[in-house]
């Protein structure tokens, strides 16, 4: 379970464009749900995925994961936890280009030294889950949007995270690809892991396999449904 | 597109030791080569010994320049001392070293 | 520790494919590095070899020169003065040489024209046990005797007038070999012609290249040199380590004699190809320049997509220190290919195929050049100090700019380029 106590983000503090993007916010998510936060653009809520994925830290506030604060942990500490824990999802695939995809997919890993060999056929596996292992050995360049969202997808899970982190999946997918994408996000929570999305599609904010939405704005949480 | 091309890393590390091999088989040719060259530098040698020579055949293209050992200080400067250098050879040599023992010369 | 390894692996994996993104940018750079090490690594070789070649050969060359000076030029040598050194206490033998230059303006060389003095008559081809006193120091007296080719098949005592024995470089520019008849212009305009006894062996180039050894009578009649004077004098001495002395005692006798000892000379061919010699100098500024300013390109900064690239990598899982290892590799590959590949060359370059690089900057202007392969004297010490010069600061220069990025927020970094 995570737990955000009174976070606040100010980003650019002490010039004239400070701007504070979270104004003390109090959240609990918990595990084995998928959790949707919804908002307007610029309600901060990609600065609040950011937060709980361990990429950024707040400028005020704590941060609980299970029973650790992880608020000033120190950044090697911090990038283990988000290596071993947390799978991200960006708007963007944000692959990195000139290499291929299944290069793409396994750099996660690099760091942990597992054996290549074990690696690889873990990767084209996942890439075959997904439909991809046509595509395995192609450049990033020549995917499709589709095709390259889902080999961010698959590099997101390579490391077996137990949080998935989605910042506006579908946001650059047709509607086939979009309910695709909530199948594999109901796959992910019978796996047991936990899911948190942000969007301001309905198509998501309203699928069956959301448990929970929550509403930001300004920086703020509204109501809960 | 689907064929698994050779681990760059590996090739990498494959053409790092080739040249590593490479070197080390260059020392060993560099000592064996020494070895084989000893009788013509004794050769050479021998006839600097016979014939009094000062110098080696280096910079034949200027008379100041052929033999570097028995020109003076201001050989070079054939003109002037503001001269610029003739040849290429005045680039690459610089008038030879002189030992001390002129300090030690007595005027009386 | 098997982790570790295989983590390097991955990480040389992926430096390689950023580099090869580039390819024509890296291709380039990869180029002019190796050119640059071998530049560098072939003057090391080639001022290296030759210096330790000199060092050996001329081990043997005059104990002490003495020389005529007249208004600060050199000036002939007069006989009767032999006999004033003579008495100097400690001196050996004092022997007059005959030498000069001669200009030939059909080819526009210079050779060198010397008389060999009487105790040259030892050296005969045959004569393998009277060479080895020459030259007692050295251990291999058997085998110089038996190194194939002998210097020269005619014995120079008896050298006969109208012949004269050429090195290499002198018959191959005027075409000419045994038997054939050469035309010099003597002194006051008449003609001489003289006869090539024998040539001396290409492999003694290095020394001979330019050499016309003549007899005495012959070379007086070329140069009009009068019969009491020799061009300078060559004193030995009894005890080697008299040398300094005995020449302080030379200039006391003939205070406008200039004594020049082996030593001296031994130092002129030490400082040869020095790097404050003009080429060297100018050699030496290129390549430091060129280097400064790879690095500083390294080190400037990197571009808004490798900041990107870095973010992502952290947004992944990568820690700082992965992607300073990272980063490290990339300037590790560059630079180390370019060091091993630029020195082999180089020593290929310079040992095998004779430095055909540097040969018209050696060269310069003259028409006569010796044909010689130098000896691969290598120094260990040089090439670490090229290996440290080449490999640190540009490696060092990859890793300086990553450092600020790479502690970055990996959204931060992310965000400059706009998600």
């Amino acid at each position: 379970m995570i737990e955000l106590m009174n976070v606040r983000k100010v980003f650019n503090a002490g010039q004239p464009s400070e701007f504070s993007a979270l104004n003390g916010i109090s959240l609990k998510i918990v595990e084995n749900q998928v959790t949707v936060l919804v908002g307007p653009s610029g309600c901060g809520k990609t600065t609040l995925l950011t937060i709980i994925g361990c990429m950024a830290r707040p400028s005020a506030g704590r941060v609980k994961l299970g029973d650790r604060e992880i608020t000033s942990l120190p950044e090697r500490f911090l990038t283990e936890i988000r290596r071993s824990t947390f799978g991200f999802i960006f708007q963007q695939p944000n692959l990195i280009k000139g290499i291929t995809a299944l290069e793409n997919v396994m750099l996660p890993a690099y760091p942990l030294g597992t054996r290549r060999a074990v690696l690889k056929g873990h990767a084209i596996r996942s890439l075959d889950a997904l439909g991809l292992s046509e595509k395995a050995y192609s450049k990033v360049e020549w995917l499709s949007g589709g095709e390259a969202q889902r080999v961010a997808i698959v590099r997101a899970l390579i490391n077996n995270p137990a949080v998935v982190i989605a910042d506006e999946p579908t946001a650059h997918l047709d509607r086939s690809l979009s309910h695709r994408f909530l199948e594999i996000v109901g796959q992910f929570k019978a796996e047991g892991k936990t899911v948190l999305i942000t969007s301001h599609d309905p198509l998501v904010y309203q699928a069956s396999v959301v448990d929970r939405v929550v509403k930001l704005r300004d920086g703020r949480l509204e109501e809960e449904t | 597109m689907n064929a698994p091309r050779v681990r760059k890393s590996t090739l990498f590390l494959f053409l790092t030791m080739v040249e590593v091999v490479f070197l080390g088989l260059i020392f060993v040719h560099a000592v064996l080569t020494e070895e084989a060259q000893r009788a013509n530098l004794q050769e050479k040698s021998q006839v600097v010994t016979t014939l009094k020579l000062t110098d080696l055949c280096l910079f034949p293209e200027a008379r100041y320049a052929r033999h570097p050992s028995q020109a003076d200080w201001h050989a070079a400067f054939q003109d002037h001392p503001l001269s610029l250098e003739h040849f290429p050879a005045g680039s690459f040599t610089a008038p030879p070293m002189r030992p001390r023992w002129n300090e030690h010369e007595n005027l009386d | 520790m098997k982790t570790w390894i295989e983590k390097q692996q991955y990480l040389i994996d992926f430096t390689l494919s950023s580099l090869l993104r580039r390819k024509v940018k890296n291709v380039s750079l990869l180029t002019l590095y190796i050119l640059i090490v071998f530049i560098l690594a072939s003057v090391m070789f080639f001022t290296h070899s030759i210096k330790k070649e000199a060092s050996v050969i001329l081990h043997g060359s005059p104990e002490i020169i003495v020389q005529k000076v007249r208004a600060g030029r050199h000036e002939l040598f007069p006989i009767r003065q032999i006999e004033q050194l003579k008495t100097i206490r400690g001196v050996a033998s004092v022997e007059g040489r005959l030498w000069g230059y001669y200009f030939d303006p059909d080819v526009g060389a210079n050779y060198t024209v010397l008389v060999p003095t009487a105790r040259v008559g030892s050296l005969m081809q045959d004569d393998v046990s009277t060479a080895a006193v020459v030259d007692a120091e050295d251990e291999h007296e058997g085998a110089s005797g038996q190194s194939g080719e002998p210097l020269y098949r005619t014995n120079l005592e008896t050298l006969e007038p109208g012949t004269m024995v050429i090195g290499n470089g002198m018959a191959r520019i005027r075409h000419a070999g045994r038997g054939d008849l050469l035309v010099f212009r003597a002194f006051d305009g008449t003609a001489m012609s003289l006869k090539i006894a024998d040539l001396f062996s290409s492999k003694s180039e290095l020394v001979t290249s330019d050499l016309v050894l003549v007899t005495e009578a012959d070379f007086r009649r070329l140069f009009g040199l009068p019969a009491d004077a020799v061009t300078d004098v060559v004193v030995s001495v009894r005890n080697p380590r008299e040398v300094p002395t005995i020449a302080t005692k030379i200039t006391k006798v003939l205070p406008d004699a200039r004594p020049i000892t082996r030593d001296e000379l031994l130092r002129t061919y030490d400082s040869i190809f020095n790097w404050r010699s003009g080429m060297m100098l100018v050699l030496l500024s290129g390549a430091v320049l060129a280097f400064v300013i790879f690095a500083w390109d390294k080190a400037s900064g990197l571009s808004a997509g490798e900041k990107w690239e870095i973010g992502v990598l952290k947004a992944i899982g990568w820690e700082t220190a992965d992607i300073i290892q990272m980063k490290f590799w990339e300037g590790l590959v560059v630079s180390l290919t370019a060091f091993f590949a630029g020195v082999i060359l180089a020593y290929l370059h310079v040992f095998l195929l004779s430095s055909v690089v540097f040969e018209p900057a050696l060269k310069g202007w003259s028409t006569l050049y010796p044909q010689f392969q130098l000896t691969p004297f290598v120094n260990a010490t040089q090439l670490t100090t090229l290996f440290f010069v080449t490999v640190v600061p540009y490696t060092a220069a990859t890793i300086v700019p990553i450092w600020k990025a790479a502690t970055l927020d990996p959204d931060t970094a992310m965000r400059r380029v706009g998600e």
